[in-house]
Order: structure tokens, then sequence, then C-alpha cells
């Protein structure tokens, strides 16, 4: 029996590859990155299968780096996902998402009532149990929760 | 001079316990001796873009008394505000014509953006159903003056204690002073279990209750709060646990005898009126200690005390 192994998703010589996102997530995170709307390959994978997760789902974006704003982002939907940066096909920084501490202007307040959603004001949340994942919006002091979220393009 | 000088007031953890301390000792003064001009070079503006009775005539009072000038409005129609004028440029337009700035909106969150907007101090007087911290710095100074003490006490919160903002405050503050909650609410109206989540945090105790009897041989201090209709989806609901929250004179036996009933007022039916004349009831005064609470705040923050 043949027992190399071979990249299902193609390689790439540029860009970032998001690895190990839980099968439910993936699209969530193409979704909060804008990636619909990405100019260049977007290489998709899901339901494949891992060591570590037994099925993941992973995308690989080229010519595309992330800010820190943008890994919060993907920390959010999906955290302890792995970004690995690529360049010349070579790994140059590889590293899990973490959820932050605090988060600005990506998410929508879950309470109607919030002044950020009457008026233009930007959204600003202390994360306050990365666990649950339970944002407290720094204006009205509600809470913002898993089943709640919404994301601001 | 005081550390609050120039200090925005939005919500009642924006203080420490130091400094409700400090506020609670300058209102003493005050209400020695209420007269004292010394904001007479300063001018405080009171916006109230929803109706208030009490609040906006108690800041106004508390201003009066130590010789402000007050411009403001005390609703917004006839304003800019009325004409679509951002939250943002009002309040960026009246920082250049007052020293501080007193407001209540019923959006929330609205006074830490004014706050951050705004060139001179906010003070929030209430901001829908989230904050309304001088309300709560009163209720403070109401349970430290009928009972002598802030520490070690047990505080009986009553009524709707899922929206109302008053509970929460007062909670989250009595949080500092080694308090013991008793809890009584109709299920649907229970304490939110953010606020719940304080006094674990804190390393407190909580009860809960459906019926106001068994808190009255322990409480120091009983805190009603109006249980409305509106919060009911289901009107036979409403009415089935409506009378769960009424206190009445007769109830008051074997209460402590410093025990007393404080209310943020308005009251409608769920304090009976028999209880106003039991040394008990002491919503009343407690209104009247919002002027002295108020003074002491706008005199810290304007660093005239």
């Amino acid at each position: 029996m043949d027992t190399k192994k071979e990249l299902v998703v193609s390689a790439i010589e540029n860009g970032t590859v998001i690895d190990h996102i839980p099968t439910e997530s993936v699209y969530r995170v193409i979704h909060i990155l804008g990636l619909e709307e990405y100019k260049d390959e977007v290489l998709i994978g899901n339901y494949l299968q891992s060591s570590k997760l037994g099925r993941k789902g992973i995308i690989k974006i080229k010519n595309k780096h992330f800010t820190k704003d943008e890994v919060s982002k993907v920390a959010l939907v999906a955290p302890f996902v792995t970004i690995i940066t690529i360049q010349d096909y070579k790994v140059i920084e590889k590293f899990a998402t973490e959820i932050p501490d605090h988060v600005e202007n990506f998410v929508k307040c879950a309470n109607p009532k919030c002044i950020t959603n009457c008026e233009a004001v930007p959204t600003k949340f202390d994360i306050i149990d990365k666990e649950n994942l339970m944002l407290r919006c720094h204006y009205c002091e509600k809470f913002t929760t898993k089943e709640t979220i919404h994301f601001i393009h | 001079m005081s550390t609050l000088k120039g200090r925005n007031l939005i919500s009642i953890t924006d203080f420490s316990k130091e400094e409700y301390i400090e506020v609670l000792d300058i209102a003493e003064g005050f209400e020695k001796n209420p007269k004292q001009r010394i904001l007479s070079d300063k001018v405080i503006a009171t916006l109230f873009f929803e109706p208030s009775t009490r609040t906006r005539l108690s800041f106004e009072s508390a201003a009066n008394q130590l010789g402000a000038r007050i411009i403001g409005f005390s609703d917004p129609g006839g304003t800019s505000v009325q004409k679509g004028e951002s939250l943002h440029d009002t309040i960026v337009m009246v920082s250049s014509y007052a020293d501080l700035i007193v407001m209540r909106n019923p959006k929330e969150g609205s006074s830490r953006y004014a706050s951050e907007v705004a060139s001179v101090p906010v003070i929030n007087a209430g901001d829908g159903a989230n904050q309304h911290p001088t309300q709560c710095m009163l209720d403070l100074y109401s349970i430290r003056k009928t009972q002598g003490t802030l520490e070690n006490l047990n505080i009986a919160c009553v009524g709707d204690l899922k929206y109302g903002r008053t509970v929460h405050s007062l909670v989250q503050a009595m949080c500092n002073f080694n308090a013991t909650f008793h809890l009584v609410s109709p299920t649907e109206l229970k304490l939110p279990s953010s606020v719940k989540m304080s006094i674990k945090d804190a390393g407190l105790k909580y009860y809960q209750y459906t019926d106001i009897q068994s808190v009255i041989p322990t409480a120091d201090i009983i805190y009603m709060t109006r249980v409305q209709r509106e919060r009911f989806p289901d009107p036979l609901e409403y009415e089935r646990v409506k009378d769960s929250c009424i206190l009445t004179a007769s109830m008051l036996e074997g209460c402590k005898p410093n025990m007393r009933v404080l209310h943020p007022l308005p009251r409608v039916n769920e304090i009976t009126t028999d209880v106003d004349s039991t040394p008990y009831a002491y919503y009343f005064r407690q209104a009247q200690n919002g002027v002295y609470v108020r003074q002491a705040l706008m005199s810290a923050i304007l660093g005239a005390k």
C-alpha cells in the first residue's frame, strides 16, 4: 500500500495558511475575513483528516498577510486555529490564535438600545470570559455572547 | 483638593471604595450647611433627553445652592436634537458653554460616549436601563446615615431585580463593604447573572426568595423597587405575582429595630401608605439626601472641595 502523504490542498508560494479550523467554523472564518471578495487565489479544504481534530478545515490565501485585528477576528469565530505565514514556500511564522482581551469596531453590540446601535459610535468590548466567549460592551455594559455575536463589515 | 477633580462619573464602578467614602463625607458637610456658594463662577449644563422629576430637580437645587448658573433643557423638543443633531455634536457644543455636563439620555452607554467627546467632566444622570450612579451614591449615603456604617450589612433587594438599574448599581457598590444580599423577586425578574457574578467575584453571599416575609427578620435595609406591568409579556403572569412584592406595615413586625426601608421612587403600590408612618420608612428622606450627594459630587469634580 502506498503510504506517501499528499497535500490535499496544494501549497502556496506566498501568503497565509489558516490551519486546524474546526469544520463548522470554516465558512464563518471566510466570512469574517471578507474572503468572498478577495481577488486572488483562495484554497479551501474542509472535512480533511487531522490527527489533532479528527476532521479539520484549512484555508490558504495567496499573497495575503493578516493584521493583528484580522487575527483577532479569526480568534473570535475560531479560537486556537493555527496561522502560518508562507514566503517562497517556506514557513516564516507559525502561531495559534488567542482570543484578545479587548476588541474594537468589528463586533456589533447585541443590545439594540446601546448608543453604538443608535448613532455612529465605534464599538468597543472587553472580553470577560474567553472560554464561553462573553464580551462586555464598553458603553452600555451589556453582554454579547457566542449566541448573540454579529460582526460589522 | 479632592482626587475627584476633573473626573467623570458614568458608572458606579468608576469610583473606588475610598472615593465613595470621600463623597459621602463631603455630602455630610452639605447636610449640615447646604448653602455654600463655592461654585458661583461655574456654569453647569443639565441635558435631559428624557423626562425626570427628582433627578433633574435635585441636581438643579444642588447647583443653585452652590451658587452655580444652570443652562440646559428638560426635554429635547425644540432643541437641535429634534432637528437630528447627533449626540456627539450636541456634547461638543455644550462643552464650550459649561464647566460640567449632567446628562440623562435613554440610549444606553450614551453617557460614557459623551464623556469621551466632551472637554469638560460628565455626570451620568441615567442612561436608559444601564447606570444611574448618583442614585446609587445617595442610596449609600442613606444606608450609612441610618446604619452608622456600610460594612457587614444584610441588604434585601425586593421587586424588579432584572431591569431595575438602581438595584444593579447598589449591589455592585455594596460588594465593597462585605454585604450579604437577600434577593426577593418573581422568578421572571431575578437579578441578572452578570450582577450575581459581581457578588461571587467579591467572595460574598446571596440568597434568593420569592416572598418578602422571609427577609424581614434579618434585613438591615429593605430596598424596594417597582414591579412594572409592562415587563410581563403575559398579563395573567403579572396578576399572579404582583402582590408578592408588596410591603405593608403589618409585615414589619419582628424586623430589626435598625431596619430601614429604602425606595428610589416613584412608588406606586409596592409600599402601602401605612408604612410611611412607621419608624422604618426612610424613602422620602432618602430623596432629600440626593441634593447633598449631588452637591458633594459637583463640588468635588469641579475642584471646589
